[in-house]
């Protein structure tokens, strides 16, 4: 059989988890190694039939923590690389999420996220995953987490995550949940030319003669990346090093490296932001949603606006960096922030932090989407 | 005053001087076999830059940093998914997994057995001193019945692993055991895994005088070489099930050798999409000793 070609251009009807794996296909991902696990397995199953077409490698891993090693592995031998999991094995994967930090391996992580703690609610939604996407592996780093809120922004956020993680040489995490990654929407696939792609930065200079140093970075930060093979003799390691790549255990050094590794994030947040604003030129009240339930929220602003109160919506598309200075400004011309999400209180923390105004969360631990009618009462409560 | 001796070693090139010294006890029988290791890269006649030794954390976890090659030093128990992957996107590649007993048999070990099964193109050096040495002598999945070790105050009473039982009935195509004092023969087990595709096994017994003979009663590193001197003999047909280690009965013999030299598909994640002659087919790299 004939198979079909690595970006398939066109009008689709798909399943977000499987627009997630085409985006990864147009994106040049050509590694997958993960383990079946509902409700991201649709991404696993649809490429172990799709990578192999276009000379690609599919590999079921014996769980997650190998998942995550070989992507990080495959990633240092040169190969744009994916893993997708949910809940259980999103925890599993936090072991070597922080190698990819420590070793700056770009790789990208699909979670769709599922009602947690423990094996909580195997097929149902949960958000609960937002502080772990941020705080999850152990150690200080930065993170960049996208929340798709569609099968289309399943396939657009899934080649910018990879397009991220080879600029910034770091992990990316694609923050879907069960309601997104199991809903079938119209999806457009743009042209092969029109697939944005950034490559990895490389060294200048080839490997002859003595002296690179494989962890001194540019101006921007970033190191230049080598791959396994390429005759550079690099050493790559999860201990604290110094630029030679040599274990250097001490404070100083320590300090030096965990603020490169954060600050090369950090300083580029105003370039990494994105958020979706909707309703909120006049808007008197912003609800801050991601996710399937930002479309609750859409709904509950239309609502809100028929009983003459308005309300906004600020959707972040980058859950992590959060869009901190947007919430800033807003909150100088508006009366309150409401927060709906499939957890207890998460992003609404985070609003906090930003802002001395009411910020009234609407939670709800998992299990079924957030509907638009609890929000549209915490629109009217803070309305006053 | 020390004096210099010679303006340098003949190996200096294989090694990453300017991180000397290293981090290893007296006596500990690391070293030795990493210097096996660097010989029979040379030897072998594979370019370094296309050998990769990877490795998890320990003692033995350290041995890649210092080679002057590609060496990833990843988290405790990875290093074979590491690897797995690096030897599938780069099959070009000489890619050996060079880590501890409590790395690659406790925490790695449903890698081990997994990328055995599939017969992953690596090689996978053990160096086995029957305990963590790194964290100070703990007991460990390989620590021998009634040895003593820091978790283990009164004794082992767990059953250890006999490693190349393991890596046989799970699917290694070579399989072999020797020490640090039989560093001839090990080198050549090495150069027999490097000219093989699949996975390969090499269980090296090595001293630990500080965390495993010092409360064991071994004595020190010699005494330790010593004992395997007189008590390691050279079986490669002994059977597989009679490789358990017992130091305790002075006359258990300790058997070496190479004990698995078969073929068998390597593992290849797109074999069905080749041509039927040449799905699944044993490697087309030419074997010989």
């Amino acid at each position: 059989m004939k198979g079909e070609p690595a970006v398939l251009t066109g009008q689709h009807f798909l399943l977000g988890d499987h627009a997630c794996a085409e985006g990864a296909l147009a994106a040049g991902c050509r590694f997958f190694g993960g383990y079946p696990i509902t409700p991201s397995t649709e991404v696993a199953e649809l490429l172990a039939r799709r990578l192999p077409e276009v000379g690609g490698l599919f590999v079921q891993m014996e769980d997650e923590l190998a998942s995550m090693a070989a992507i990080v592995g495959a990633s240092v031998a040169g190969a744009r690389a994916m893993t997708a999991t949910s809940g259980p094995g999103f925890s599993l994967m936090m072991e070597n999420l922080g190698l990819a930090v420590m070793m700056e391996v770009p790789c990208v992580v699909i979670n769709v996220q599922r009602g947690g703690p423990s094996t909580g609610l195997p097929t149902l939604v949960g958000q609960a995953d937002v502080m772990q996407a941020r705080w999850g592996s152990h150690g200080d780093y930065a993170i960049v987490a996208y929340s798709p809120a569609s099968p289309q922004e399943c396939f657009d956020l899934t080649v910018k995550a990879f397009n991220t993680a080879d600029r910034f040489r770091i992990p990316v995490l694609v923050m879907a949940d069960e309601v997104v990654a199991h809903m079938m929407e119209r999806v457009t696939i743009p042209p092969a030319e029109a697939i944005p792609r950034v490559e990895r930065k490389r060294p200048a200079h080839g490997p002859e003669g003595n002296g690179f140093l494989p962890f001194k970075p540019d101006d921007d930060l970033i190191p230049p990346m080598v791959h396994a093979g390429e005759g550079y003799r690099v050493h790559f390691t999860g201990l604290t090093h110094d630029e030679r790549g040599y274990p250097a255990l001490t404070a100083p050094a320590h300090d030096r490296l965990v603020r490169r590794l954060v600050d090369k994030v950090r300083l580029r947040e105003s370039e990494i932001v994105e958020y979706e604003e909707y309703c909120l030129e006049d808007a008197r009240v912003v609800i801050i949603a991601y996710g399937s339930t930002a479309r609750s929220a859409r709904r509950a602003v239309g609502l809100a606006r028929e009983q003459g109160i308005a309300a906004g919506l600020l959707r972040p598309i980058t859950l992590w960096p959060f869009p901190e200075e947007r919430v800033k400004k807003l909150a100088e011309r508006v009366r309150a922030f409401v927060v709906p999400e499939l957890n207890l209180g998460q992003i609404s923390r985070e609003v906090e932090r930003f802002t001395s105004l009411p910020v009234l969360g609407v939670n709800h631990a998992g299990g079924a989407m957030m509907p638009p009618e609890p929000i549209l009462e915490a629109i009217r409560e803070v309305a006053g | 005053m020390s004096t210099l001796i010679a303006e340098r070693h003949p190996s200096d090139s294989l090694f990453r001087a300017d991180r000397l010294p290293h981090i290893w006890c007296p006596g500990c029988g690391i070293g030795p076999a990493m210097h096996a290791f660097a010989q029979a890269m040379v030897e072998s006649g594979i370019p370094l830059a296309r050998h990769v030794c990877v490795s998890g954390i320990g003692c033995t976890g350290r041995v890649p940093g210092y080679l002057n090659m590609d060496s990833y030093h990843t988290t405790h128990g990875r290093a074979i998914p590491f690897a797995t992957a690096v030897a599938l996107v780069k099959p070009e590649l000489q890619v050996t997994v060079y880590s501890g007993d409590g790395d690659l048999f406790a925490i790695g070990g449903n890698h081990f057995i997994h990328a055995a099964r599939r017969n992953v193109d690596l090689n996978v050096i053990c160096i086995n001193n029957f305990n963590y040495g790194m964290t100070g002598g703990q007991v460990g999945p390989t620590t021998p019945m009634g040895a003593r070790a820091t978790t283990a105050p009164f004794g082992n009473y767990e059953q250890p692993f006999n490693l190349p039982h393991l890596a046989a009935a799970t699917g290694a195509v070579f399989v072999a055991r020797w020490t640090s004092l039989h560093l001839r023969q090990l080198k050549q087990a090495m150069l027999r895994a490097m000219k093989k595709r699949g996975f390969t096994f090499i269980e090296v017994l090595a001293p630990c005088p500080v965390g495993f003979g010092r409360p064991n009663d071994i004595g020190d590193a010699m005494e330790e070489m010593t004992l395997y001197r007189e008590r390691c003999v050279v079986d490669p047909g002994a059977p597989l099930e009679s490789l358990g280690i017992d130091l305790r009965e002075k006359d258990h013999p300790i058997t070496l050798g190479n004990f698995v030299d078969i073929e068998r598909p390597v593992f290849d994640p797109l074999a069905m999409m080749r041509p039927a002659p040449e799905n699944n087919a044993v490697g087309k790299r030419q074997e010989g000793q």
